[in-house]
């Protein structure tokens, strides 16, 4: 019997998403078209031993993440419960506390995975492995492969090349280790608690020290039960025969930032060709069409110019049935449209997301972007943001998480607008981010706006 | 009577237009800029001379040049800068002349910015010019040379056949020999050497022509303000033009298109659901679907800019394709 638990963060987490996170908590942002967690779920559930699956953050439960686990465990069929910690426990102290709902059943093991990734989700694999390498009571670590730069970004995972044992663990290192870097997604055996355990009682034992000393209970980052899965454990597992590492060469990224949202979107929405058919858009009955008087001069064939004809579709698109898309218009490649979204004529859209409810009026342009829910953008607009995505040459490039400010200005990435904004016609937004509810009255490039 | 118009020069601050064209000859509201000014004269009944100048002979060495032809009678002639826009007073200058009967007479025009001309000081009741300042640095007057005069064939003895410039060498001694007057033109003035001018002349020229032959202007649905359409144009459906747009012969405007403050040359094509503010497009450009062009971007003939792309201020020479928005402006060679 299997669970699995899925660490979602809470609202002090995931600021990187911010505005965004402002209306819906980040795990359940869409990404290609369905919340970032269900992606996780979907592929938990499809394990024929998959009993349980268990949400563990430290968000106030709310109506959004009710909803969805109730929506989920009808699609899925399957027990789905939402753990909520009484603080940030870290993402070692949070299984912890609930080590005994984990192990309720009897669970031979259980993965833990962060919300916060887009994985293929190599679970079965995962499973065979585990069951190839070390003992019984061994645990598995997902890994892929970095460039040298980008590995120092993430948790570094040194392999023995022969029996995939980790060797050595060290989380965000400052000088290079490896190019074998932590995916966010382990396969644990009940015996994990023991090490969390002896790691917990330890701090314990640190925490009485200082109390003696005087020193003032202090909050947070220090109570004896935060601990962390990277820093705190692998790191003393790491070289002891009980950890190992299985590398996929299958596509991963982190979501940090509202960039990487479309980043990952696209990564699904490819996916989508062999595991949701359905859910990717195509060309309208009778393929490409022309409209009525056919715009093309001598010339532009010379110059080898295609003919326009007016596609609906480009690439993968993710449409919501209830959507409202005018025939002219020229969606993708890696869009979603989410639900009631209406697309006036002769607009064009591409690698963005256009939240629930939001208008894109006539001849309206946006790219590169995520238009907020119930946004509205005016006739002849211009919505445009710039890719962070990873150098297409590099097979191990990674997103960058770009800091926001460089060299004093606002570094050029994903425009976005928050919920309820209201772009007028005829303007330019460009690299710009626009927080909810305002109304502009003008063009905006690389800004804030509060 | 004669008329003398210089368009010797090399355009070089219309550029990219005058690489393909030269200057007199780039159409300025659907009608070559030298056009403009010849067909005013004709109404008077001017013959109009050439006169080839071999080397650069500036400002008033042409005059000398063509001392022949203009000295053939006693009667006044004109001289114009050929880069001039305006409602052209050639009777009220030949009028104004005769009673001031000296050797010459300026028109002057009223400006915002007079230091970026130069100045002329004159007496407001008689118009006698005392004097001219070359862009001041500080306020002086707010009239300048309006590039437009009127020469008694006596002033030619002035001139010897060298470059020479008018403004500096030779006015400056008529005045003060109070052979130069001056009169003040009247309505709208505007030098179009340069594209940032060449689009405001273009809305001040199709406000005079909505005054004076409304009927030349296109209307109704889809069309705001001051719009000049030459007939072989073809513009689609759901577009909005206007208000101050040129659009030349042969000219195709897509489905959608939205266009303001334009000058659109000859056999150019923008495609659907664009979106294009004060930009002038060159001969035979073809700017693609979903592009924003704006802040005075100049396409030189022959220019094509890819779908989707963002042009903010772009100078782009002839025959050249882009491929990357330009999101600050730039020069594209």
């Amino acid at each position: 019997m299997l669970k699995a638990v899925i660490l979602i963060g809470g609202p002090q987490k995931g600021t990187r998403f911010r505005p965004l996170s402002f209306e819906v908590p980040k795990p359940l942002f869409p990404v290609a078209g369905v919340p970032m967690l269900q992606h996780h779920i979907e592929a938990c559930s499809k394990l024929p031993n998959m009993k349980e699956i268990l949400l563990i953050g430290f968000y106030q439960p709310n109506e959004e993440i009710n909803r969805f686990l109730s929506c989920a465990q009808q699609d899925f069929k399957i027990s789905i419960r939402y753990l909520q910690e009484y603080a940030a426990l870290g993402t070692g102290g949070g299984i912890y506390h609930f080590r005994d709902q984990i192990l309720s059943g009897s669970p031979e093991a259980f993965f833990v995975m962060n919300a916060d990734v887009c994985s293929e989700f190599p679970l079965p694999e995962m499973l065979d492995f585990q069951k190839e390498h070390g003992d019984a009571y061994s645990f598995v670590i997902l890994g892929t492969t970095a460039n040298r730069k980008q590995s120092l970004n993430y948790g570094c995972i040194v392999e023995n090349e022969q029996t995939d044992e980790v060797l050595h663990y060290v989380e965000k290192p400052s000088t290079f280790v490896s190019d074998i870097i932590n995916c966010g997604i382990y396969l644990f055996t009940p015996e994990i608690f023991q090490h969390i355990g002896t790691v917990f009682q330890k701090n314990q034992q640190d925490m009485l020290l200082y109390y003696d000393e005087g020193e003032e209970q202090s909050n947070g980052w220090h109570r004896a039960e935060v601990i962390r899965l990277e820093q705190d454990i692998f790191t003393a597992l790491a070289g002891q025969g009980k950890l190992y590492v299985y590398k996929t060469d299958r596509f991963w990224s982190q979501i940090k930032s509202a960039g990487s949202a479309i980043y990952a979107s696209r990564l699904y929405l490819n996916q989508y060709h062999t595991t949701h058919p359905e859910r990717l858009a195509t060309n309208r009955e009778g393929g490409p069409k022309t409209r009525g008087k056919c715009f093309m001069s001598e010339r532009a064939l010379y110059a080898g110019l295609l003919m326009h004809f007016f596609y609906f579709i480009l690439g993968n698109v993710y449409i919501h049935p209830t959507a409202n898309i005018d025939p002219t218009a020229v969606l993708g490649p890696n869009v979603s449209i989410g639900t009631g979204v209406t697309i006036g004529a002769g607009v064009r859209v591409r690698e963005s997301i256009i939240l629930h409810g939001a208008t894109l009026q006539d001849h309206s342009c946006v790219l590169n972007s995520i238009v907020g829910w119930g946004s509205t953008i005016g006739k002849w607009a211009r919505v445009e943001g710039t890719p962070s995505d990873p150098n297409p040459n590099d097979p191990y490039a990674k997103i960058d998480s770009e800091t926001l400010f460089r060299d004093g200005k606002l570094t050029p990435s994903i425009t976005i607008l928050g919920c309820n904004v209201n772009i007028p016609s005829e303007v330019i937004i460009l690299n710009s981010i626009v927080l909810p509810h305002k109304d502009l009255n003008r063009s905006f490039k690389n800004q804030i706006i509060l | 009577m004669k008329a003398l118009i210089l368009v010797g020069g090399y355009g070089t601050r219309l550029r990219p237009l005058t690489l393909t064209v030269p200057k007199p000859l780039v159409e300025f509201c659907n009608k070559p800029i030298l056009l403009h000014q010849v067909e005013a004269l004709v109404k008077l009944g001017i013959k109009i001379s050439l006169s080839h100048e071999k080397e650069p002979l500036g400002t008033a060495g042409p005059l000398a040049l063509a001392r022949e032809l203009l000295t053939d009678n006693e009667e006044p002639f004109f001289v114009l800068n050929s880069d001039v826009i305006c409602d052209f007073p050639f009777d009220d200058m030949l009028r104004f002349h005769q009673q001031q009967g000296r050797e010459g007479t300026i028109v002057v025009t009223k400006v915002e910015e007079p230091s970026k001309y130069g100045v002329v000081v004159y007496e407001g009741d008689t118009g006698r010019i005392h004097r001219f300042v070359e862009k001041p640095q500080v306020f002086v007057s707010n009239k300048i040379n309006a590039g437009m005069y009127i020469f008694s064939p006596a002033m030619l003895r002035r001139i010897q056949l060298r470059p020479t410039s008018i403004e500096k060498e030779i006015f400056p001694v008529m005045a003060e020999e109070g052979h130069l007057y001056a009169m003040e033109l009247q309505g709208f003035w505007m030098d179009i050497g340069q594209p940032k001018d060449f689009l405001t002349g273009m809305c001040m020229y199709l406000q005079s022509v909505r005054q004076q032959a409304p009927e030349r202007l296109r209307s109704g649905p889809g069309f705001l303000g001051n719009v000049l359409v030459d007939p072989t144009a073809v513009i689609g459906e759901n577009c909005t033009i206007g208000p101050n747009v040129t659009i030349g012969a042969g000219v195709v405007l897509e489905d959608g298109v939205r266009v303001k403050r334009c000058t659109v040359l000859k056999g150019a094509h923008i495609r659907s659901h664009s979106w294009l503010e004060s930009c002038i497009v060159g001969w035979s450009s073809s700017v693609g679907q979903w592009v924003r062009m704006e802040n005075v971007t100049v396409l030189g003939e022959d220019v094509i800019v890819n779908d989707e792309l963002y042009i903010n201020g772009a100078n782009v020479l002839p025959h050249k394709s882009i491929a990357d928005s330009v999101p600050e402006p730039r020069i594209i060679m």
